[in-house]
């Protein structure tokens, strides 16, 4: 294999990886926020229970997002040194302000929110656990402002085939910024309210029937109730901005092959490139045009028009833009489907008791945020190929002149590192909400307890 | 809005400085992930106790070191980063390796503790020695032949050996009682580790360029250079004798191993940025030739010169609520 796929592969692999345990520490500061207030205000043992059962699943996650952003730093220079050179004066800034005003940060006070709660005052703690949770919002604020940047560019101008910046602010708040970082955002918090009705259906499920195990089910099925109709209206909005600036990564969404009125929403098709059209479709009539141009006739942009004269492909790979699109939506449906079900059935006979099956379905959705997640993501960003930025550099461009066996076995290195990884974070997870939370039993040496 | 001449100067001081913290820093945590082997179980969780609250924090002057590069100096960014592709994945994995182990060792089934220690040494070494290694590659213009690579492997050797001194260093002044004592003794054998890499590093430097020689041994600047070997040998000589000497009664002086192998870092850190400075890609590129736009490098700099004070201040603010000597380590 070629080192442009391979890096590409590595690359894809390093952030997948890596955006799983932001996604879960984004939206956990926020609600270990709210368990902390709650309980300042109540004096409610529970809502301890909750934050110091909760505080240790944020530090291993946190552990991880760490170590695996470190790697995608270095990723630039070592794969992609094109990137730098060409978008460097627009890239660079913005992670900078990244490092400055969130790492360090969050990383600080990170501590202080571990490992500081009886040596310092109340109020700073809980200062602590909020700066933490701003900390984590702001990296990912920084960092979506600098993809959607390479999305629908603006705000600078292409001098000798170097990219200056000429106005910050339209380069902060470029067309898709907004829409990005509000779907980004309820993702995190969705991820993280099914994580938490997940973990404590099964907690449940076990016999755990302390109070916090009921409460965190009702914080879960709730959060996750109220954001799932933003999220569902958050991703039509930032659908219908992806169709103004990138056309074609709608058309790929669709599988939709010729500009034309009254294109079918399809619920299945196999989109084939060879032959330009769609085997197998199953679709309701007329229905894209209405979700996209809010009229049965409106006229859709099909992918034959990002086809050049001599027959190069200027549009993404569709099977893999069309499935993962469709992935999202579905898991998404399914997540306002069951989050509805809980809120109604606890209105209906309490958190208390909820029947068995449904607690099973909640704890078979414990992560059903990061495969949503991970499909948005990797509709975004297929769906941009061939271009790195849009209408400025392409991949191909950006790619570093590495022998390929390099780029091969580190891959391969990463890989394994992750599976293992994953399977011990998901493992350990599970095992902490067996135990409830509850710390070891002290162990030998007498004033010594592990590092906890 | 701010000159083009000293604009790249700015950066380059900047990302010495946090390259400098972060050796310092993370020196230390890896340092005690390094002696791991020599550690009891009980031991190794109050060793790990003493570096819980920083070690995040630390691996951030990392994240900034490489972001400066990255973003002051491109083309350098690309250079070096390409040419030291396997050694930096190598870091990578023993970073990601440390960092995880630390969080897990606490939270997996008891059973399962002792994997995660090894992995916390796996990764910390891992770490330690690919750091050194690109110490030497840098130092050796970044040239891929038998004689470099042997030179890196030494200097690979030393920087960890300097890591756990400095290490050692730390649980010297963050516990007590037999702990102490044993780290005292570990720093005893660590100290000839970095006699001999400050020395190898000393001894190779000026062979690699003509220009690095004349710099060194021409008159008025010989003179200029000559306190820094000289501070280095009175600083070991005193960090000898106070070894020989602790723990000491009230636990006076506990602090001088870990405040004199900074000293120690610091002092060979200047003499290699003495020796290489314009260069940032050794005789290969200047700071000048390889910076990005002005205009690009003075919208971070407003930035950074407001925001770096603070992080220092709530740095210190961290280091300040977790003094005193390391005890258990909970979230409560
Ligand atoms: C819990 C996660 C989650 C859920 C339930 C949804 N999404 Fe999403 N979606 C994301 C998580 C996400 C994401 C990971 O956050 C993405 C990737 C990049 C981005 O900005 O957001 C994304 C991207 C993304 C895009 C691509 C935008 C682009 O061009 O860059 C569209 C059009 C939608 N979403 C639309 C939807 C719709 C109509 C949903 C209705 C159910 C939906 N999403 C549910
Ligand atoms: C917000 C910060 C992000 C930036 C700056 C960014 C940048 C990049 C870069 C440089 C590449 C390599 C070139 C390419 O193959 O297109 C890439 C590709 C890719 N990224 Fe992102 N990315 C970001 C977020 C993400 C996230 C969070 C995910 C997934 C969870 C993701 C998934 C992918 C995938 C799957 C590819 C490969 C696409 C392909 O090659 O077909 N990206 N992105
Ligand atoms: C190319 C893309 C990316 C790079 C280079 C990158 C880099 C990093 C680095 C170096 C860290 C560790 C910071 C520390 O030392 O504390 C980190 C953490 C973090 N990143 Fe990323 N990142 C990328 C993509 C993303 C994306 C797409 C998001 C979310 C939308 C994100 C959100 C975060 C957050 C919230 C943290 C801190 C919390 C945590 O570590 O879990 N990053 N990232």
């Amino acid at each position: 294999m070629d080192t442009l796929l391979l890096s590409r592969i590595q690359f894809a692999a390093n952030i997948s990886f890596h955006i799983l345990f932001p996604t879960i520490t984004i939206a956990l500061g926020w609600v270990l926020l709210f368990f902390k207030l709650r309980f300042n205000r109540t004096g409610e043992r529970k809502w301890m229970d909750l934050y110091m059962f909760w505080v240790k699943v944020f530090a291993l996650s946190f552990a991880l997002g760490v170590v695996s952003g470190i790697t995608m730093s270095f990723q630039f220079g070592t794969n992609w040194p094109g990137f730098m050179e060409t978008v460097g004066n627009i890239a660079g800034p913005l992670l900078a302000y990244e490092v400055l005003t969130a790492f360090f940060l969050e990383a600080v006070f990170l501590g202080i929110m571990l490992f500081g709660a009886s040596r310092v005052p109340g109020w700073l703690h809980t200062t602590a656990t909020f700066l933490v949770a701003f900390g984590t919002t702001m990296s990912a604020f920084w960092i979506l402002v600098l993809n959607s940047w390479m999305h629908t560019p603006a705000g600078h101008e292409v001098v000798d085939g170097v990219v200056v910046a000429r106005d910050w602010w339209a380069i902060i708040f470029n067309p898709s910024m907004p829409y990005r970082l509000a779907h980004m955002l309820l993702a995190s918090g969705l991820t993280v309210a099914f994580l938490i009705a997940g973990l404590s259906a099964y907690r449940w499920l076990r016999g755990d029937r302390a109070p916090a195990t009921a409460t965190g089910l009702r914080v879960g099925v709730m959060l996750g109730a109220v954001l799932i109709p933003i999220q569902i209206l958050a991703g039509d909005m930032h659908g219908l901005n992806t169709l103004e600036h990138q056309p074609q990564k709608v058309a790929a969404m669709e599988g939709n092959w010729e500009t034309q009125g009254n294109v079918p929403l399809l619920l299945f098709a196999l989109p084939d490139e060879d032959t330009r059209s769609n085997a197998f479709e199953i679709g309701i009539p007329s229905m894209a045009s209405v979700i996209l141009k809010h009229d049965p006739a409106g006229v859709v942009p099909g992918l034959n028009d990002f086809v050049a004269e001599d027959g190069t492909v200027m549009h993404p790979p569709v099977a893999p833009v069309f499935w993962s699109f469709r992935v999202m939506v579905g898991v998404g449906m399914l997540m306002l489907v069951v989050a509805w079900a809980g809120a109604f059935l606890m209105w209906r006979r309490g958190a208390e008791s909820l029947p068995r099956p449904y607690l099973w379905g909640l704890t078979g959705m414990t992560f059903a945020g990061w495969v949503a997640t991970l499909a948005g993501w990797y509709t975004t960003e297929i769906g941009r190929q061939p271009w790195l930025v849009q209408g400025v550099l392409t991949v191909e461009q950006a790619v570093g002149d590495i022998a390929s066996g390099m780029v091969l076995s580190t891959l391969l290195a990463y890989m394994a590192i992750y599976v293992a990884l994953l399977a011990a974070y998901i493992g350990v997870l599970f095992h902490l909400a067996r135990r409830g939370g509850v710390l070891y039993e002290p162990v030998s040496s007498p004033g010594m307890q592990p590092a906890e | 809005m701010f000159d083009p001449v000293v604009l790249p100067f700015i950066f380059a001081a900047l990302m010495g400085v946090s390259i400098l913290l972060y050796v310092v820093l993370d020196g230390f945590d890896l340092g005690v992930g390094l002696l791991f082997p020599f550690a009891d179980e009980a031991e190794r969780d109050r060793m790990i106790a003493s570096i819980g609250p920083f070690w995040d924090a630390n691996e951030t002057w990392l994240v900034l070191a490489i972001g400066l590069l990255l973003v002051a100096f491109p083309v350098a960014h690309g250079d070096i980063l390409t040419a030291l592709y396997l050694p930096v994945a190598v870091m990578l994995i023993g970073l990601i390796l440390r960092g995880v182990a630390f969080e897990f060792r606490a939270k997996a089934p008891l059973g399962h503790k002792r994997p995660w220690d090894v992995a916390f040494w796996a990764g910390s070494s891992m770490t330690a020695l690919s750091q050194g290694f690109m110490l030497g590659m840098y130092i050796m213009g970044l040239q891929w032949t038998w004689p470099t690579v042997a030179f890196a492997t030494l200097t690979a050797g030393a920087l960890a050996v300097a890591y756990s001194f400095i290490g050692a260093g730390w649980i010297i002044l963050k516990t007590d009682g037999a702990l102490q004592r044993k780290a005292v003794d570990w720093a005893k054998g660590g100290i000839w580790g970095v006699v001999l890499g400050m020395g190898a590093v000393s001894a190779a430097t000026p062979l690699v360029s003509q220009r690095i020689f004349d710099k060194w041994f021409s008159f008025p600047e010989v003179a200029l250079l000559a306190p820094l070997p000289l501070l280095s040998g009175a600083l070991v000589v005193s960090l000898w004798w106070a070894l020989r000497r602790l723990p000491m009664e009230g636990d006076r002086f506990a602090w001088y191993p870990f405040v004199g192998a900074t000293a120690l870092m610091v002092l060979g850190f200047g003499g290699m940025a003495y020796s290489f400075y314009p260069y940032i890609v050794p005789e290969q590129l200047t700071i000048w030739e390889a910076a990005s736009s002005t205009e690009a490098l003075s919208i971070i700099l407003v930035g950074t010169l407001f925001v770096l004070p603070v992080i220092l201040g709530y740095t210190v603010l961290a280091y300040f609520i977790f003094r005193g000597k390391a005890t258990k380590l909970s979230y409560d």
